[in-house]
């Protein structure tokens, strides 16, 4: 646990960087600190393991005053994160890893094969070690970077925008990495972003900072979107946020309705929009079957909107967020609902999503 | 000038050419070694402090433009040395290798990424150790360019101290001269410049050696 009293960040220039921060960062669950910039979120970070010293205030680290310990000695109890990795370049890749063990007075050879266990942990390949950082894509080198601050095994990963530089598509790879290796390991992660989507997307409780180094708002991501404390926040947390909140509800209790299915190469039985599937049963696409009475080709299938994924026999399903939108993206009205092996399961209206919303509302499971 | 063609002269002298040589290295080098162990921290204390820096680099430059003659009459004036004491000349060549690297070492230091030394920082590298194990490697490629530099300029510098007696091969060049002995003070030159060439590539070679990570092809791995 991580306790923020009252702490201030003034320079000499009268720039107030953090202004009377009070925070409890809980063990074992990712907090994120989002604002725009000049909003104190990376110096709030940065006085956690002493980069920064604040100008009053103090912070406990497991109860104890971060202040009564030796710096570097703090610092290598936590794991840190940079934007653009900041790998060393002259060293491989497995040496990056193996710098903290070595660095707490492991030898090279058990540091260099903890450093290989940590390379395969972030899914990279162990030939990989032998490389230099320049020989690695940005999202590779970020995962070493990840692999480099969990190396000492710290109970405290401080993470500074370590997703801002890298591609969309690579972004959501190492988002969704970073919360399957957070829900076997339960560090206790501070990450800091600009932007919301991303504190939504990883944030078990998310912090709001405006410029000037005040906390607008602390809260779980789905009572952020329900109820932003000002117009700064509801700003902030931005357009959509009514939709985005359907991300965090799942929709299990949405019926999934019959479909018309046509195999790709058969004529459908009746007129209307029909799905066309493989031989598997997966979804090919639409057909409006009232423009030909030909039998379904490649060519006429219009390609249909999001998926929505259920699971019967499990009993899970995708969220509200997802039932509606494949729902709304469907040139036929209705979304296709598809099972864990993505064959066609039935469809979804995007009624019974709103119905099933209200549900929720009269349960109390939605923040009103 | 009244040039003859002494040829017989070289194999005549070979032991006097050796040992010419041999002294222009000790002469030339040991000043650049001592030029680059004095440089290291004070382009350290440049890179850090930028008071420190806006006046040492200028400094530098100035010293650099002292003229080489200049400087190695003087520097016994100022030392009191002997007049034979080698250090006549290896304090002036040392002078210039220092006003050579301050700046490289300096300019190699600043340009070390602040994501690098951050990363260093956070992860629990105390000052002195993070300079030794991070900054102070990827300073190495330009820190070599201009030891490169200066070891050149050092070869030709020391023959100047012939004017003062420690010359090196610079004493052939001078002797040559003296007694028409076109021979000698081609054999010299020609030395000097071998010498020189040889030095140049052994730490182009070393330089390379000691960095592998500037050899590595960039781009993403598959």
């Amino acid at each position: 646990m991580i306790e923020f009293q009252a702490v201030t960040k003034k320079y000499p220039d009268g720039t107030v960087a953090v202004d009377g921060l009070d925070l409890v960062v809980d063990a074992g669950k990712i907090t994120v600190f989002v604002g725009p910039s000049g909003c104190g979120k990376t110096t709030s970070l940065r006085m956690i393991n002493r980069m920064i010293d604040p100008t009053s205030g103090t912070i406990l680290l497991d109860g104890k005053d971060i202040r009564e310990s030796d710096p570097p000695l703090l610092r290598r109890g936590i794991g840190y994160v940079i934007q653009h990795a900041g790998l060393f370049p002259h060293r491989t890749v497995l040496d990056n890893v193996a710098t903290v063990p070595m660095l707490t007075g492991k030898n090279k050879r058990a540091a260099r094969s903890r450093a290989a266990e940590l390379l395969e942990l972030v899914g990279l390949p162990t030939e990989m070690g032998k490389r230099y950082p320049a020989q690695l894509s940005g999202g590779q080198q970020q995962r070493v970077g990840v692999a480099r601050a969990l190396a000492a095994d710290p109970p405290v990963l401080l993470m500074d925008e370590p997703f801002s530089a890298v591609d969309p598509i690579v972004r959501d790879d190492l988002q969704q990495q970073l919360l399957r290796l957070q829900s076997e390991l339960d560090k206790t992660i501070v990450f800091v972003t600009h932007d919301i989507d991303e504190a939504i997307k990883l944030g078990d409780r998310v912090a709001v900072f405006r410029v000037g180094g005040r906390l607008a708002q602390y809260a779980t991501p789905s009572e952020l979107l329900a109820k932003p404390a000002d117009d700064f926040v509801s700003s902030f947390v931005g357009r959509d946020r009514g939709y985005r909140a359907l991300g965090f509800l799942t929709a299990t209790g949405v019926p999934v309705g019959p479909v018309a299915t046509v195999k790709i190469g058969e004529t459908a039985a009746e007129p209307g929009w029909v799905v066309v599937v493989d031989e598997r049963n997966r979804p090919l696409g639409w057909l409006d079957q009232g423009s030909t009475s030909d039998a379904a080709s490649a060519d006429d299938v219009v390609s249909g909107g999001s998926l929505y994924e259920v699971d019967g026999a499990a009993g899970t399903a995708g969220s509200l967020r997802n039932a509606l939108d494949a729902a709304l993206s469907s040139p036929a009205g209705v979304g296709i609902a598809v099972d864990a092996d993505g064959a066609v399961a039935g469809s979804v209206k995007a009624e019974a999503v709103l119905e099933a919303l209200a549900t929720a509302r009269r349960t109390g499971e939605v923040p009103a | 000038m009244n040039v003859d063609w002494p040829w017989p002269w070289l194999p005549r002298n070979v032991d006097k050419i050796v040992e010419a040589t041999g002294e222009h290295l000790y002469l030339a080098l040991l000043p650049v070694l001592a030029g680059l162990v004095i440089s290291v921290p004070l382009g350290w204390a440049a890179s850090r402090w930028p008071a420190v820096r806006l006046v040492l680099v200028p400094l530098a430059g100035v010293l650099y433009t002292i003229p080489s003659l200049a400087l190695i009459t003087l520097v016994p004036l100022l030392l009191g040395t002997k007049i034979i004491d080698p250090l006549n000349v290896q304090v002036p060549l040392a002078i210039y290798t220092i006003a050579l690297l301050v700046r490289s070492v300096t300019d190699a230091l600043l340009a070390v990424p602040g994501e690098v030394t951050a990363a260093a920082t956070a992860i629990g590298f105390r000052p002195a150790k993070r300079f030794l194990a991070v900054e102070l490697p990827l300073a190495v490629p330009v820190i070599v360019a201009g030891l490169r530099v200066a070891a050149v300029s050092a070869m030709s510098l020391t023959a100047v101290g012939a004017l003062i007696g420690i010359g090196g091969l610079g004493g052939l060049i001078t002797e040559g001269f003296r007694r028409n002995n076109a021979v000698e003070m081609v054999v010299a030159i020609a030395l000097i410049l071998v010498i020189a060439l040889i030095i140049d590539a052994l730490l182009l070679l070393a330089g390379k050696v000691i960095t592998p990570w500037t050899r590595v092809r960039q781009g993403a791995a598959k």
